[in-house]
């Protein structure tokens, strides 16, 4: 990380004393600091109305905070900066009949390059290239109510990833996937990332889907960053996870964690 | 979810009529119509003659008269009214089969009717031969402002999302016992009705957000797609 962080001197994302209050009052985020550096993966866990939803909106300046400021590669989220920000800063959203919105699949991908000024020969390359990263090439003419959940989600990550983005956003990847497009998910993650170089930030319930893509993983309670800890060292101290309303999946051994290879 | 690919109209079917460009084909029934209903009723040859060319155009197509005639229905509405001119328009009677109806009436019917015949046929013969994707893409070659195609694309994508949406709902309804024939029951087909409603606002907004996500800029210049 060293490494990286000399080559890079400023981190993918750096979140400073964040509040967020909503409109109605509902005091959502507290003061989260939140530095991640280019490359990482990084897991946001945390129960319901922790506030992981509203700290990911303001990654890409969705909202605006309260008090506080967000940087993403060194570029400090504001108004003039908007369309960089998100260029720079994909966030694939839970369900993806919200991100999938036009008639064909080929189309949705081409919607964010296309806002960001890409036409022609150029915007077909690219949305070819973003299907083809992850391994949707043949369903570019498809209506995407025509696939399956599973391919549904990957289209989803190729409408991001067609933005060239360098840090990815995922809510809840895993969530509604049977168990087979679950690992076929996590083993396009971990290639993306060791391709692309991508940083990726994940929103997630599932928590040996965190263990087995993120090294790192930072627990949001009542709109604070409570803690920042391997994910190992989380998931195997069952006092905080209690705290936290954590919890494994039945089945799962704690005692797995112990060792260096869960 | 992910159903069989399936459209309600299009059929595939690879003929020059499903080759030929959106935009034309949209032109050319735009024109049909306007001559079908320009020319004067009295002019029964010419309205054999368009017949001809649809059921020409259709069977060019491999449109066959299983997948033409039950979409037809949709024309139902209008042939009921039909029929009903002849009782009530003025003017001078005359019998048929015993019953009175009005001369002119019967002669406004039957324009009525055949109007509605080929201009129904018409477009079932463009929706067969054109995905709605492609009527998109001719609406944009026509120069359709990029706002108004945004909100017709978005439409024809949530169309299906929604209808999903409630077929799940009356799912859930049906599963507790609930049978929308009594009217003891209406009420819930109100409020599940309204709940839809929300549902589909609330699904709009985080839509809205996704796009924002990527960079959409209300207002822009030709935000849509291929």
């Amino acid at each position: 990380m060293t490494e990286q962080r000399g080559a890079h001197p400023q981190p993918a994302v750096d979140v400073r004393g964040v509040a967020h209050v909503y409109p109605d009052g509902h005091e959502a985020l507290r003061s989260v600091d939140l530095r991640i550096e280019r490359g990482e993966r990084v897991a946001l866990l945390g129960p319901n109305g922790a506030g992981k939803t509203t700290l990911v909106l303001h990654l890409n300046g969705i909202l605006e905070p309260t008090l506080g400021s967000v940087t993403v590669t060194g570029l400090p989220v504001a108004k003039a900066s908007l369309a960089e920000v998100r260029r720079r800063v994909g966030i694939v959203f839970q369900d993806p009949d919200d991100q999938l919105f036009m008639p064909t699949v080929e189309a949705d991908v081409a919607f964010g390059p296309r806002n960001a000024g890409l036409r022609g020969a150029e915007l077909d390359d690219r949305v070819a290239w973003a299907l083809e990263q992850v391994g949707m090439a043949q369903v570019a003419d498809r209506p995407p109510h025509h696939l399956s959940f599973g391919q549904r989600r990957r289209v989803a990550v190729a409408t991001v990833l067609a933005m060239r983005p360098d840090v990815l956003v995922l809510d809840e990847p895993s969530s509604n996937l049977d168990p087979r497009s679950r690992r076929e998910l996590a083993e396009l993650l971990e290639d993306l990332h060791a391709r692309l170089g991508l940083t990726l930030v994940m929103v997630t319930h599932d928590l040996p889907y965190a263990l087995r893509l993120c090294p790192r993983a930072v627990v949001l309670s009542a709109g604070r960053a409570v803690v920042d800890a391997p994910t190992r060292e989380i998931l195997a101290d069952a006092a905080l996870m209690e705290r936290h309303r954590l919890e494994l999946p039945e089945g799962f051994d704690p005692s797995l964690l112990a060792d260096g290879t869960a | 979810m992910g159903g069989p690919h399936s459209h309600f109209l299009y059929l595939d079917r690879g003929s020059w009529l499903h080759r030929a460009r959106a935009e034309r084909k949209l032109l050319g029934l735009l024109a049909f119509v306007l001559v079908v209903v320009a020319t004067p009723g009295a002019w029964w040859p010419a309205f054999c003659g368009y017949a001809v060319l649809l059921v020409a155009l259709a069977a060019s197509a491999r449109l066959g008269v299983r997948h033409l005639a039950p979409r037809m229905l949709v024309e139902t509405p209008f042939a009921v009214f039909a029929i009903l001119v002849p009782f009530v328009a003025p003017g001078p009677r005359m019998e048929i089969l015993g019953v009175a109806v009005s001369r002119p009436g019967l002669a406004d019917a039957a324009e009525l009717l055949v109007t509605a015949t080929l201009g129904v046929l018409a477009g079932l013969v463009l929706g067969s031969t054109t995905t709605p994707a492609q009527m998109l893409t001719g609406l944009e070659r026509l120069r359709l402002p990029a706002t108004l195609l945004m909100i017709l694309s978005l439409m024809l994508r949530y169309l299906e999302v929604v209808a999903s949406d409630l077929a799940r709902m009356r799912v859930g309804l049906a599963a507790r016992g609930f049978d929308g024939s009594s009217p003891r029951h209406w009420p819930v087909i109100a409020r599940s009705t309204g709940a839809l409603f929300i549902r589909s606002y609330e699904r709009g907004e985080r839509v809205h957000l996704a796009m924002l996500s990527r960079g959409y800029e209300p207002g822009a210049r030709g935000e849509r797609g291929r």
